[in-house]
């Protein structure tokens, strides 16, 4: 057998020729288009007709106009919101059916957890903002109850709407994984905590949560990134207060024709989402590590102060060197130092 | 934690998951046009009109179309990745699966404007294709989850000692690996089904002129004598949703109880 | 042990295998392994986990490909040829019951393409249950079996047709005690009657022991030894086969002068002793040596023995009972460690305790040198 023949007799060989038809098609379907946009992003479109010389314009449009900004720091702060509502509530619930639910229940606990995941996502959305209306049904209960007077106002047609709508569609999404870790915890460790000792809080607090970090961290980055994105809820329920970033992209592509913006926002958001996923995890594992070495009071002191940093530079940046240069040295350093922690700062103990 | 109020919360958070969609069938019934309480009495009108929207029929067969044709194509290729991935070491391994499991965390609308940019680009039209060439990218990876699980369920030897004891492999798949992936198998084809069938942001992008069933809804939804209709029309949708879930939960489980195995809980 | 000497002869081999190496990447699993394996014997691959049996007996039923050398069965280089095309059927260690069919589907599974009438093929599969013990189990559903039981149907499933090798793969390690030594005696049994080749892995130096007509000893993708039970354990070709198989004592020693078939040594704990060459593998140079001599080879003199040809004085530090042998640490004049002991129980002999000094004889013919 010649060599060619051998790597494709071998395991290796066998491997990639059976992945490669699913693999090809996201390389045609996904890798390409998304390609696609990145390239398109550098040029320009006037009308109907595309510009293709190389050009960072929209670039520089995109982190120097304060509606851009806005939006972009609205979806984040939005989904930075659902994610924190959705994890925290998630986690007594996937705590319950791992250790409280009988085995030959759970299955059942997670069935009819997901069912809803199923059912359409609009019909959903647009559920909420019946119920949220002026004249809905939770205005109409509270009145009934004589808890207020006048239909609230403040619970729909803005971020708060898009808030307590995203938190309820991607609730399942954070059960999951965190059950799946919870799962994955011997409970003869929990056995041999206790035996040493420890009271039930404390054996859950220096054993359970550490090991369930990782389901943690994964519902944590499978809420955020698709949250950032999402079209649906800003449009129904989010009035002119709860627009996110994918209903400007939309509106460039759709109604201003202007497909390499709507492509260059897309990238930047994409961008923007990636690298403070990284910064947080990063500066999750390093806040941790100093916690354990230096104490809880260094650690908490080295989070603010970067996080206040950040902020003053964010709001005095502009002035002195133009939004375009804050936004892109923000990132660089904070990646920069994203990039530094992994590489110096070992896994902590909860696994991050 | 204590098991009292843990429970009490678990059935609160349960209970607030599905509220929404219990008003679904009561509006549905209802015979009032606005969506608020009080309620009014009883009615079958708006289903009835359903019968008579030749707009709706269409997208519902669109629909129907595209839900086929993603579910069997997402499976077919679902398969030989749960397959590589669970049978076969390769150089590059986890990159390449990570890489056809991204659609799960990226924000639809990005997979939807850059396939649309693509076809802008190539002057092709938008349509019944090109939603299903979306959709089955999306479906991917869920067909992948369910059925890693499948094959990582059956023991490798098996599929060895079929060949040891003279078979083809094209003969061992036949008889031992199809019988014990069948399960898995329907179970993928009966979700993808239904994830195409409600998938609304890529069909919204690229539907042009022939709109699916979601894209029917949203335009809609601006009319509001049209809202009671929507109610009934989702009512449906989601019986059928459920309906197909819990389809695909028993072939799961009868999967398991035929490979003699544990339930470890869930797809996913 | 099996007494084979006056059954077998020399019959011819069935499969030959010639500098057979393997490499997984840089690892190198098999290193020139060259051996012949006898039609209708019983032979094991022994070897700790890693040593590469595993790999040897797979690449013999065609389930690994081998970097170089040969490996021919009944005579045929079996290069390129697949294992549904080999003469030799797989018992998995897990035994890989087919889940989804019956216990006469799965027994019956390899007969799907042979020219026999389904009544035929009824009654082959009949007759295998019945020879493993299984007669009533046919309609079974395969996965409510016992671990016994599914090993019983892999067995019957490979012999059903009749390969002419058997090829097992640690088939005993998924059961406990009892049930290992219950199948151990079966296995042999039903070698017996059927008359094929088996080739046994295991990494249990007992199991090997009991079973096989002659045993190959693994360490590190090479063969170490390869010979009958008997002489594995008297004659171990080195002190790391000694070790492995059964236990031994090892006395640190010097050889002081060799020459025509004699060896003369010094050692710790037993004083002067001249050896017949035999007793050591290998070339006996001057130096630092170490003996080997098994628990057995020692016998205590309970009060009132004979006096003997070579005597020692020690004390006991440690009592093991085991109900049918005591083992003692007994710890010898001169000697650095203890040496390991045994004696049967038999009614009147009681069993000595911690402290006590006791008399022991023992045979140089029992030594092993070590160099």
């Amino acid at each position: 057998m010649n060599g060619v023949t051998r790597a494709l007799r071998s395991e290796g060989g066998k491997g990639l020729i059976m992945v490669s038809p699913p693999l090809v098609y996201a390389l045609l379907l996904l890798a390409a288009p998304l390609a696609t946009i990145v390239l398109f992003s550098f040029w320009t479109q006037n009308f109907l007709d595309i510009d293709r010389t190389f050009t960072i314009a929209n670039y520089a449009e995109a982190l120097s106009d304060p509606l851009y900004r806005e939006l972009m720091l609205r979806s984040l702060r939005i989904s930075a919101s659902v994610t924190a509502v959705t994890v925290i509530l998630a986690f007594p619930v996937a705590y319950f059916i791992s250790f409280h639910v009988a085995p030959q229940r759970k299955s059942l606990w997670l069935f009819l957890i997901t069912i809803p995941f199923w059912t359409s996502y609009l019909i959903r959305v647009f559920l909420w903002r019946v119920i949220l209306a002026f004249d809905g049904p939770v205005n109409g209960s509270l009145m009934g109850l004589g808890v207020i007077d006048e239909p609230l106002t403040f619970i729909l047609y803005n971020a708060n709407a898009v808030i307590i709508t995203l938190a309820h569609a991607f609730a399942p999404f954070a059960i999951l994984p965190i059950f799946v870790s919870l799962e994955k915890i011997d409970r003869s460790l929990l056995e041999a905590a206790r035996d040493l000792g420890e009271s039930k809080a404390m054996t859950f607090l220096r054993v359970t949560l550490p090991l369930a970090m990782p389901g943690v961290l994964a519902a944590v980055l499978i809420v955020s990134i698709p949250t950032v994105g999402d079209y649906v809820t800003p449009r129904l329920v989010g009035g002119s207060g709860g627009t996110m970033i994918a209903n400007m992209i939309y509106a460039q592509i759709f109604d201003l024709n202007d497909r390499p913006m709507g492509a260059t926002l897309a990238v930047l958001a994409m961008a923007i989402v990636a690298l403070s996923l990284l910064w947080l995890i990063a500066r999750i594992r390093f806040w941790l590590w100093l916690a354990e070495g230096r104490g809880v009071w260094i650690a908490l002191a080295a989070g603010i102060a970067e996080i206040l940093a950040i902020r003053a530079i964010f709001m005095l940046g502009p002035a002195i060197v133009g939004a375009p240069g804050t936004v892109l040295g923000l990132l660089a350093v904070a990646t920069l130092g994203s990039v530094l922690i992994f590489v110096k700062v070992p896994k902590g103990r909860a696994g991050i | 934690m204590k098991a009292r109020p843990l429970a009490l919360f678990a059935l609160l958070y349960l209970l607030v998951l599905y509220a929404p969609i219990m008003l679904l069938p009561i509006f549905a019934f209802n015979d009032g046009t606005v969506i608020a309480f009080p309620l009014r009495g009883f009615t079958t009108e708006w289903f009835g009109l359903l019968l008579e929207t030749p707009a709706l029929h269409r997208a519902t067969r669109n629909s129907l179309v595209i839900a086929v044709s993603v579910a069997v194509l997402a499976t077919c290729l679902g398969l030989f990745a749960a397959r590589a991935a669970t049978r076969y070491r390769f150089p590059a391994k986890t990159g390449i699966l990570g890489f056809i499991m991204l659609p799960l965390v990226l924000p639809e609308v990005i997979v939807a404007i850059s396939l649309l940019v693509v076809l802008m680009q190539l002057g092709l039209d938008s349509g019944i294709w090109s939603i299903i060439a979306g959709h089955t990218l999306l479906c991917i990876p869920f067909s992948v989850a369910i059925l890693q699980g499948s094959f990582a369920n059956m023991d490798q030897s098996l599929e060895e000692a079929a060949i040891d004891l003279g078979e083809t492999p094209l003969s061992t798949f036949r008889l031992v690996t199809l019988p014990l992936v069948a399960p898995g198998i329907v179970a993928s084809l009966l979700i993808c089904f239904t994830i195409s069938l409600d998938e609304f942001i890529i069909a919204f992008f690229l539907s042009g002129n022939a709109p699916t069933l979601p894209v029917y809804l949203w335009g809609q939804l601006r009319f509001p004598a049209r809202l009671p209709m929507i109610m009934a029309l989702g009512t449906i949708l989601v019986v059928l949703s459920i309906l197909l879930l819990v389809i695909a939960e028993t072939f799961r489980r009868r999967g398991l109880r035929r490979a003699g195995l544990k339930d470890s809980g869930g797809f996913l | 042990m099996r007494d084979t000497s006056s059954e077998r002869g020399e019959a011819p081999a069935i499969v030959t295998l010639q500098a057979v190496e393997k490499y997984y990447g840089e690892y190198h699993a098999l290193r020139g392994i060259s051996a012949e394996i006898r039609q209708g014997e019983f032979f094991s691959l022994l070897g700790p986990s890693g040593c590469g049996k595993t790999t040897l007996l797979r690449a013999i039923a065609g389930f690994e490909d081998i970097s170089s050398g040969s490996i021919r069965l009944d005579g045929r280089d079996m290069e390129g040829v697949a294992p549904n095309r080999r003469p030799t059927n797989l018992v998995f260690q897990s035994y890989a019951i087919f889940p989804h069919l019956t216990v006469a589907q799965n027994v019956g599974f390899g007969l799907r393409k042979a020219q026999m009438s389904a009544e035929d093929k009824r009654r082959a599969v009949g007759e295998a249950l019945e020879m493993v013990g299984l007669g009533d189990f046919g309609a079974r559903a395969a996965h409510a079996l016992s671990g016994g039981q599914r090993q019983r149907v892999a067995l019957a499933r490979a012999l059903i047709l009749k390969p002419r090798v058997l090829l097992l793969d640690e088939p005993l390690s998924a059961l406990d005690k009892k049930m290992r030594e219950v199948m151990q005696v079966e296995l042999i049994k039903l070698q017996r009657e059927v008359g094929i080749t088996f080739i046994l892995v295991t990494h249990d130096q007992e199991e090997a022991l009991v079973m096989s007509d002659r045993i190959a000893v693994m360490f590190e993708g090479g063969i170490a030894q390869l010979d009958d039970p008997e002489t594995l354990y008297r004659r171990p070709s080195s002190r790391r086969v000694a070790e492995f198989i059964g236990m031994m004592n090892f006395l640190p020693a010097r050889v002081t002068g060799s020459g025509s078939g004699r060896i003369e040594a010094e050692v710790a704990g037993l004083g002067r002793v001249t050896l017949d060459a035999g007793q050591c593998p290998g070339e006996a140079h001057p130096g630092a040596a170490a003996v080997g001599l098994r628990p057995e080879s020692l016998t205590i003199l309970f009060d009132g023995g004979v006096a003997h040809d070579r005597e020692v004085r020690g004390s006991v530090a440690e009592v093991t009972y085991y109900g049918d042998m005591t083992y003692y640490d007994i710890a010898l004049d001169g000697a650095p460690d203890t040496v390991s002991v045994s004696a049967r129980n038999m009614p009147g002999r009681r069993v000595l305790e911690r402290g006590e000094t006791t008399t022991l004889a023992w045979d140089p013919r029992a030594l092993s040198l070590f160099c």
